[in-house]
């Protein structure tokens, strides 16, 4: 059995080696073509340079970088020349126009005085000085005008042709120059050049900056029956109370930081109930670009990687609140902390992934686990990590595949088993499965119309320990939650959606967060653009634990300034 | 045991075999327009897979995780550029975790470069968004501009001779002969829109400067009051007036939009709607780069005819 053992274990290694391919040693023998494909690459550099050059043959220019500079240059040069040009013969235009103007205007007053002479000649008005002039002479004046008047036209539409006709080889040399640029081999330039620690990165835009900046402020306006809303929202960033809340104000930086790693940072503002302004590192952590063997590893402080909304901030959710079940289990803030991730990509055809987090179990991010204020109204005694048997794992699996063309599927189950704080060996084990499926429209404009359904199953099963001063006995207690969502875009900008929220109870539970609890949500939302919305959310919530109901309206509002952060399937 | 060593050993050998089915290049196309040309200079050396659907907005794509998987076996991505992809591509990337095509190497090419950009917003960047879901480096729609699809051609040839340096006279061959093809419909084309010179149009959204820039088309006006807004009653009745007055003859709009609003303008002051696709495979049959054109200059000429 061991040797067997010893044989899949070896098996496992070869799927990784030999779909990765990083080998030689093992690549060079399952790879013939490759192997001889590097032979012809390893030719000296010339000789496919020459070959390069014949097969272009006429239809292509190799210009060098220097020359090609010096031509924009004189492209650049002409194009200020046209300019000058043009302001040149446009002032030179006016003066004439103006000068027409003023002769016209003479021509005007000299007509009139002759007329005004021809009928008053006899009787001339007191105090306007007359000139009188001979018709001939007037006529003479006339047609000097109207010759200058047309050499003026001639001069204009001449200037006109000539314009144009240099502009026309403007153009055309231009675009003669661009598709010689085009069609030469590319110049160095930072994108195929080999890097050197100096050298701005930007992976994602052409920009000159090293990160993307954005801003995202979501707020919420709620009403409700419930006298204190903070005992009816499970999470941190839900409408907390009646009237204005500021749900999450949240800068996020991101970019390259070198050939190595991608880095990114959510830094939170928020405002509590007293009006007090306090600040949160939600995530910072870099992300490997080129570990062999389809390995990743994240690193920093993160949202753990369980279920399916967890690691989403709270303005990419579809509600204006989160699901019971995930602030009951997971955290009013979701289930976050310090720590490190590897995934592996299976090398199948299908999108197949398979991740192990590990994390500190401590803080109040580690809702159900090494928290402070322990769950189920005990002291907490343990809050602090003392070894690897101490810390939170977190494995899950995910796999996603077409069902059509319109239709996509993602699932997954996680597990996340850490100790909690109620006692030396208590544990606590958090698992859950998820689904979320997706048609979008064949020929969906701006992403709509589309269906989204999402549904999450968890449990929990917590150790909790022996409290005698509260007269708590050693127990272990077993919970579930589960909702399911149903997001609709049925029409370009718009769309309603509806949740259903279960949670059993506590035991001990004093409020609503630790009441059997069933919600119904539906809302609807409109997105001005894709960096706005506004949405409308009801809150149907049947509380079993003291057989009362509450209703709940949010108003819900989030802009976002900056880069345009991308989506998440 | 004999049997599980027999089993290992066809398992490992059947791993083997798929790994080795891939001998062919791997060129990921974030949009089917760039695959399209990536398939002119590859032909049967290289599988191409684009990541858009054809008939769908480039702008809005699912990062489906099965894109991750086509990507982490790329040996060559091709992306617009412009920040077209800017809301999709970039997390699948990450996810990949592909060496071969991340930035600064050949693998990695973004077909913007060398392309005259049109339409790049003279506003600062923080005013930009008033004008609507502008792109702050320009339009990029450049393919619907048959030169730039040569432009672009070249390039992926250049990238795809690096990578696959054994290949290159195919690929080079190739690209003479998509070249010669392409410049003699060019001049074709712009034969058929001769007659038509300086002919105003009304687009749905910004899609189509390249194309009328082209072909010297005037676009004087969209029906989305701003790019990415949708039309809105007051924006239309301002239009129709102005399209009457101007005597526009065709509303050009893309396969994916809404008929009702063009239809509606249409009626009012005469003009003809005309659909067309802006990704090769957009419509059934119209598959390679130029049938495409083909197939777009025609419905134009025949609306403009007509």
């Amino acid at each position: 059995m061991k040797l067997l053992r010893f044989l899949w274990y070896i098996l496992f290694l070869c799927i990784l080696v030999i779909n990765s391919g990083q080998w030689p040693f093992l690549a060079a023998g399952v790879y013939g073509e490759v192997s001889l494909a590097t032979d012809k690459d390893s030719q000296p550099a010339g000789m496919t340079e020459e070959q390069e050059e014949t097969a272009h043959g006429t239809t292509e220019i190799r210009i060098r970088r220097d020359e090609f500079d010096e031509i924009v240059g004189q492209l650049q040069g002409m194009k200020e020349l046209l300019i000058n040009m043009k302001q040149d013969y446009e002032s030179r235009l006016k003066e004439m126009q103006e000068k027409i103007a003023a002769l016209e205007k003479e021509r005007i007053q000299t007509t009139e005085e002759v007329s005004q002479a021809a009928s008053t000649a006899e009787a001339p008005v007191a105090g306007t000085e007359e000139v009188y002039i001979k018709k001939e002479d007037y006529d003479e004046v006339a047609g000097k005008l109207q010759r200058m008047e047309s050499t003026l036209e001639n001069m204009e539409s001449a200037y006109d042709t000539r314009l144009k006709e240099i502009q026309e080889t403007y153009d055309s040399r231009l675009e003669e120059m661009q598709q010689k640029v085009a069609l030469s081999p590319q110049p160095a330039s930072p994108e195929s050049g080999t890097w050197s620690p100096t050298q701005p990165i930007t992976l994602w835009s052409l920009g000159k900056s090293y990160m993307n900046i954005s801003f995202d402020g979501l707020f919420a306006a709620a009403g409700s029956t419930a006298k204190d809303l903070g005992t009816l929202e499970t999470g941190g960033h839900d409408p907390n109370q009646r009237g204005f809340t500021v749900q999450n104000l949240e800068t996020t930086f991101d970019g390259a930081v070198d050939p190595y790693f991608t880095g990114q940072a959510s830094i939170i503002f928020q405002i509590d109930q007293d009006g007090e302004s306090f600040l949160e590192v939600e995530e910072a952590f870099l992300t490997s670009m080129s570990l062999p063997l389809n390995l990743q590893v994240k690193a920093g402080t993160f949202f753990t990687e369980f279920g399916r909304l967890n690691p989403f901030h709270p303005h990419a959710w579809d509600f204006a609140d989160q699901p019971l079940v995930n602030g009951r289990f997971l955290g009013p803030d979701g289930l976050r902390g310090p720590g490190a991730r590897l995934s592996w990509l299976a090398p199948t055809n299908s999108y197949t992934e398979l991740f192990i987090t590990v994390q500190n179990s401590q803080g109040e991010t580690a809702h159900s686990f090494r928290n402070e204020e322990a769950l189920f109204g005990r002291e907490a005694v343990e809050t602090r990590v003392r070894g690897m048997e101490d810390m939170l794992y977190t494995p899950r699996i995910t796999t996603s595949f077409d069902l059509t063309d319109e239709q996509t599927v993602l699932l997954g189950a996680s597990a996340a088993f850490g100790p909690n704080s109620t006692g030396r060996d208590k544990d606590t084990i958090i698992y859950g499965i998820d689904m979320f499926w997706k048609w979008k429209s064949h020929n969906a404009e701006a992403g709509f119309p589309f269906v989204t359904w999402q549904t999450e199953i968890m449990g929990r099963r917590f150790e909790a320990g022996e409290d005698s001063d509260a007269g708590l006995s050693d127990e272990i207690m077993d919970n579930w939650g589960a909702y399911s969502q149903i997001a609709w875009g049925f029409k370009k900008r718009w769309v309603a959606g509806l949740r259903g929220d279960y949670v059993d109870g506590e035991d001990g539970a004093t409020d609503p967060l630790g009441f059997e609890r069933w919600r119904l949500s539906p809302n609807l939302t409109f997105y001005p653009s894709e960096f706005s919305k506004i949405r409308l959310q009801y809150n149907y919530d049947d509380i079993l634990g003291n057989d009362s109901t509450e209703h709940s309206v949010f108003l819900q509002f989030e802009f976002l300034l900056g880069s345009h952060g991308a989506h998440k399937f | 045991m004999k049997l599980k060593h027999q089993i290992c050993f066809y398992l490992f050998l059947l791993i083997c075999w798929t790994s080795t089915v891939h001998a062919k290049l791997h060129v990921v196309a974030s949009t089917p327009d760039l695959g399209a040309l990536a398939r002119e200079i590859g032909k049967d050396k290289v599988e191409i897979t684009s990541l858009a659907k054809p008939t769908e907005d480039p702008h809005f794509v699912d990062a489906k995780p099965g894109f991750i998987v086509k990507l982490n076996k790329a040996d060559m991505l091709i992306e617009g550029g412009l920040h077209l992809e800017i809301g999709w591509l970039p997390n699948l990337v990450i996810g990949a975790r592909n060496q071969k095509i991340l930035a600064g190497t050949p693998g990695y090419f973004i077909a913007a470069a060398n392309i005259q950009v049109l339409e790049i917003p003279d506003v600062m960047p923080d005013r930009a968004r008033e004008m609507g879901d502008v792109h702050p480096l320009g339009n990029p729609h450049f393919l619907l501009d048959p030169f730039n699809g040569k432009v672009v051609a070249t390039n992926i040839c250049n990238r795809l001779c690096k990578i696959d340096a054994a290949n290159s006279a195919y690929y080079k061959n190739n690209l003479n002969d998509f070249v010669q093809r392409l410049d003699r419909k060019l001049s074709e084309w712009q034969k058929k829109l001769e007659p038509f010179k300086g002919a105003k149009i009304v687009t749905y959204h910004k899609t189509f400067s390249y194309l009328a820039h082209r072909f010297n088309l005037h676009v004087i006006g969209s029906l989305e009051p701003k790019p990415g807004i949708p039309p809105s009653p007051a924006h239309i009745n301002n239009l129709i007036p102005m399209m009457k007055y101007e005597g526009v003859k065709i509303i050009l709009t893309e396969t994916f939009r809404e008929r009702k609003t063009p239809e509606f303008v249409a009626a009012q002051t005469g003009a003809k709607v005309v659909i067309v696709p802006i990704m090769p495979g957009g419509v059934k049959g119209v598959e390679d780069f130029i049938a495409f054109f083909d197939y777009n200059i025609h419905q134009i000429v025949s609306a403009l005819r007509g």
